[in-house]
């Protein structure tokens, strides 16, 4: 492979980690304000959060990305840039996958905290900011780290909109060369290291929120492995 | 926001045979993954690290790689090794192999959760090596894994329009031709998204249901 062509991979991974970053945002962003929502005491409002999860997560993030580019523009007379669209159909997806995890959390902290709140007569908000939170976050961490890992591989779906991510830049070299094994091993090995880095960033994270807590992060292997996220609940499904 | 009801009626007879393209796919893939996730619990499993060693480390990278990717290089990297094979053919040991390495670990979780004294019994009653797996341990451990089986059968359902980009005509391949052909994208679309969520929302109440019923 010659340079020019590294530079075009280069790029490639610039695009790709600009997309991961801004859409791991937007979908921490949805996370936390569906997840919370799902735990609202009205119940139009758990019923509304419910009702997005179960229709993001129903259908494909690549339906989604096709609905953003193809569907949108035509009918709301806006056409956004690609990151943009990009961005939005990904972080919408995670951000529902992602909610039902802090949805979980939520549910899993000790019921007598919550009671606890309530006898020193926090508000609502400063039990959700103080008392609630600070306990279910380092819960999070590990089952979001798995999704961030699934959002690294959900980004490569924007080269089928001709987005010149890492995945499509492959797709380039392979024109140039007309030779594809070199070029898309080296295209999986580079996603590889971009997930092993990031599983390595958010068990440092892990570590350091659990020690706010007095805790340790579990042993073992089997807790942090990689899943997908689940259709059904993913951790504590009460509802 | 125009909405052309001839349109979806135009796209329905293309609809079906995108979601027969789909649901052979999602079948063949879950039959693939469901069979090499157990070999490779079960190869996890061997006492040789020579084994253990090279199985983990090649289904994490399949799991922490894109299937998309994965996808490409089958599709451009075989036939350069002479290996020809359909584009449909690719998509489901593609889909497959992806999804096994997921699968293995819910045999393994599955396998780990029998109790200790069914492999004690089984060692008491001097039951030959293949006999535990296939009469002791196996028939409990798949019952347990089964909703997670479900799970990830859903996923990969929702995985499936990916085979368009390697040219298979899945739902997503026939409304993007669809679309093309007769510049309206906004009917087929919609009606795919649709389709997808009528199919695995109920799919995913359908393994909510069996965990309570199997799980315990």
């Amino acid at each position: 492979m010659t340079s020019g062509l590294w530079e075009l991979v280069l790029k490639g991974i610039w695009v790709t980690v600009q997309l991961l970053v801004f859409s791991a945002l937007l979908a921490g962003a949805v996370s936390f304000v569906v997840g919370i929502a799902r735990t609202h005491r009205l119940w139009i409002v758990r019923f509304l959060a419910g009702f997005y999860t179960e229709v993001f997560r129903g259908t494909s993030a690549l339906i989604m990305i096709f609905w953003v580019f193809f569907v949108l523009p035509p009918a709301f007379g806006w056409q956004l840039v690609p990151m943009w669209a990009g961005t939005l159909a990904l972080g919408l997806t995670y951000g529902a996958y992602g909610s039902e995890i802090v949805r979980g959390a939520l549910n899993s902290v000790d019921p007598a905290q919550r009671e606890g709140g309530i006898a020193l007569s926090f508000s609502p908000w400063q039990r959700l900011r103080l008392i609630l939170l600070p306990q279910a976050v380092p819960e999070m961490i590990p089952p979001f780290s798995n999704l961030l890992i699934e959002l690294l591989k959900g980004t490569a779906l924007v080269s089928v909109m001709g987005m010149g991510d890492l995945a499509f830049s492959g797709n380039l070299v392979r024109l140039a060369l007309q030779e594809s094994a070199e070029i898309y091993t080296y295209i999986l090995l580079i996603y590889f290291v971009i997930a092993f880095l990031l599983t390595r960033v958010m068990r440092g994270l892990e570590k350091r929120l659990k020690a706010g807590i007095g805790e340790v992060p579990e042993k073992g292997v089997s807790q942090r492995e990689l899943h997908r996220p689940e259709t059904t609940g993913v951790g504590g499904g009460a509802a | 926001m125009n909405w052309d009801w001839s349109a979806v009626g135009d796209f329905m007879p293309h609809f079906w045979d995108g979601l027969l393209v789909t649901l052979q796919a999602l079948v063949l893939g879950s039959l693939i993954s469901f069979a090499l996730g157990l070999v490779w619990a079960l190869l996890m499993r061997t006492p040789s690290r020579w084994v253990r060693w090279p199985v983990g480390v090649v289904t994490e990278f399949i799991r922490n790689t894109p299937l998309l990717v994965q996808l490409f290089f089958l599709f451009y990297v075989l036939p350069e090794w002479n290996i020809t094979f359909s584009a449909m053919t690719t998509g489901v040991v593609a889909i497959g192999l992806h999804y096994s390495t997921y699968t293995m670990q819910v045999y393994r979780a599955g396998i780990e959760g029998v109790p200790a004294g069914q492999w004690e019994a089984a060692t008491a009653l001097n039951l030959p090596m293949t006999r535990t797996w296939t009469a002791v341990i196996l028939p409990q451990a798949i019952r347990r894994v089964v909703p997670a089986l479900g799970n990830y059968v859903i996923s990969m359902l929702k995985d499936t329009p990916l085979l368009m980009a390697i040219t298979v005509l899945d739902m997503l391949g026939e409304a993007r031709l669809f679309s093309q052909q007769n510049f309206q994208f906004t009917e087929p679309l919609t009606v795919i998204g649709v389709a997808f969520i009528l199919i695995s929302y109920p799919a995913s109440l359908l393994m909510r249901a069996l965990e309570r019923r199997l799980v315990r």
